[in-house]
């Protein structure tokens, strides 16, 4: 297989992953389930991270830092509010 | 430096741990432990990234990681609960944000080496700067709106459709200009302006109590333009955590449109099918009324043994959050059963009253969900319905109006209905609730908090 579908069966087989793991969400969880997401589409820092530090000419290395910020910002601040939210969430007499 | 096929295994592991962690995040028992796999998932991904031998300089790396996570952990431990729905949309739209902005670095770079371009990374760059841009203006919007920046009325205006359509369509003409002449980098920075706009009037068309559906829906986005990176860059991390997102994002998209019983494209373009006129207001309220005082809901409470509350919008508004578990303590404390009853899109965000009510220590399993608690109101002594008012309304089991087939709470059926709402004005939907003129419906008029506060009150004194 060529290196496209390759990445084209991940793709493909990861949102059908996606849709069978998250089907019975818990409608408590709507917010903290799209937070810990969120955070989760963070991913992209790594490549900001590839971006930022390969050095190839000082305008892709601004944009490879501006977009370091940006993803870290959304995974850092992403996970502990989510965590920070679901701690909050508790059954009665715990 | 290591192997790239350890990168990968890494990669891998951590792609495990985004699918472990998603499904830890659905269930309220496994929700943070899910949370924390999440985040090492990502922690591991960060770090074989970092010690891969693509890196030259560090420098850069260091002090965006740093700068990143002081501002993302400030912000996270700062923000009130209650501005949780802006909060999820800002760091939403940093997420699309840094997607575009890593395409369009990629591209340069190509452009500058001039290195063979294969179709599938010019495609895929076109669609990571086109739904990047989307998320990341559309995310700031929202963020306007949700904080009170931007109005919270759709904002309409004759020829709005062909707006849209028009800048959708040059976003495609501009994609396929950047698949046709991948070393003109002007052309992708031109793309990311016009889907950008595309973005921002997308979602000022939106209402805000249509909020919930969008952010949902921007959510999904900011997940599909990681996967878009992800094919730019050949990296195979970045497609599966972004078709996840992708896909969790669309699954509650649907959930929102479902409890609205709206298609997504009626969400979106707004305002599709013939609305008949409905009654005059004043013909269904006249005469027919009643409004009560502190004392007597507390009296009605006093003699009550089945009590649900049902909170809306108009509770985070008046931050009344506080006042409604004080309340439902003391009524417990004399031994009445309470319960709350949540439609899924009450508030500004899926699950809004959840993460509000739970910031008071209202224990997860007294909410209950539409399905849960229709079937009980009928046994109800009282139901107090504090700041909502489409998601009650009765009229939504009828046909040809704005809420037709919208599931709602059945609070009519309970023995009493006590509606604490500052006047008889419409809620989103614009059109009146004949629940206010029911037989059984008090009407208790005034702020939100001002009003719990009086009943709070009042009920320690019966």
């Amino acid at each position: 297989m060529d290196n496209f579908a390759v990445l084209l069966t991940i793709f493909v087989l990861a949102i059908f992953v996606g849709f069978e793991v998250i089907t019975k969400v818990s409608p408590i969880l709507h917010t903290p389930l799209m937070s810990g997401s969120n955070a989760i589409s963070g991913i992209t820092l790594i490549g900001a991270i590839l971006s930022a530090g390969s050095q190839k000419t000082t305008l892709t290395m601004i944009l490879g830092l501006a977009a370091v910020i940006f993803a870290t910002i959304n995974v850092v601040g992403g996970f502990v509010v989510t965590h920070r939210m679901l701690r909050k969430f508790r059954r009665k007499e715990e | 430096m290591i192997s790239p096929s350890i990168v990968n295994l890494i990669y891998l592991l951590s792609a495990i741990l985004f699918i472990v962690g998603l499904k830890g995040l659905a269930h309220p028992k496994s929700a943070v432990k899910g949370n924390i796999l999440g985040a090492v998932g990502m922690f591991l991904a960060v770090i074989v990234t970092l010690v891969d031998k693509q890196i030259i300089s560090y420098d850069l790396i260091i002090i965006g990681i740093l700068a990143g996570s002081v501002i993302g952990t400030v912000f996270a431990l700062t923000i009130k609960m209650t501005a949780m729905p802006q909060m999820v949309g800002l760091f939403n739209g940093l997420g699309g944000g840094a997607s575009l902005l890593v395409a369009g670095a990629v591209l340069l770079e190509a452009a500058l080496l001039q290195s063979g371009h294969s179709l599938q990374f010019t495609i895929a760059t076109a669609l990571s700067g086109l739904i990047g841009a989307v998320t990341l203006t559309g995310s700031f919007i929202a963020f306007g709106k949700l904080q009170g920046i931007i109005t919270e009325k759709p904002v309409r205006y004759k020829g709005e459709q062909l707006v849209k359509i028009l800048l959708l369509l040059g976003a495609i003409f501009l994609s396929v200009l950047i698949v046709l002449n991948p070393y003109e980098t002007i052309y992708y920075w031109i793309l990311t302006g016009i889907a950008g706009l595309l973005g921002i009037f997308l979602v000022l068309a939106i209402g805000g109590a249509d909020m919930p559906i969008v952010i949902a829906l921007l959510n999904s986005y900011s997940g599909l333009a990681a996967a878009a990176t992800g094919f730019v860059l050949g990296n195979s991390v970045l497609i599966i955590a972004g078709s996840l997102v992708g896909a969790s994002g669309i699954i509650l998209t649907k959930i929102m449109c479902k409890a609205m019983n709206r298609s997504l494209a009626n969400v979106l373009f707004g305002g599709v099918g013939a609305i008949i006129e409905q009654a005059d207001a004043s013909d269904i309220y006249e005469g027919k009324v009643t409004s009560t005082s502190a004392e007597e809901v507390a009296m009605l409470l006093e003699s009550a043994r089945y009590v649900a509350i049902v909170p809306g919008y108009g509770m985070a508004v008046a931050h009344a959050q506080g006042m409604v578990r004080a309340l439902s303590e003391d009524l417990e404390k004399k031994g009445v059963e309470v319960v709350f009853g949540i439609h899924p899109v009450a508030g500004r965000m899926p699950g809004h009253m959840n993460v509000l009510l739970a910031e008071e220590n209202v224990p997860y399993d007294k909410l209950l969900e539409l399905d849960i608690i229709n079937p009980r109101f009928k046994d109800m002594d009282v139901v107090i319905v504090l700041g909502a008012n489409d998601v009650v309304n009765p009229v939504a089991r009828e046909e040809n109006n704005p809420i037709s087939g919208m599931p709602i709470l059945n609070v009519d059926q309970a023995k009493t209905v006590i509606m604490i709402k500052r006047s008889l004005s419409p809620g989103f939907a614009g059109i009146a609730n004949p629940l206010f003129a029911a037989d059984n419906t008090l009407m208790f008029f005034g702020d939100g908090r001002a009003k719990m506060e009086e009943l709070v009150k009042a009920y320690k004194e019966v």
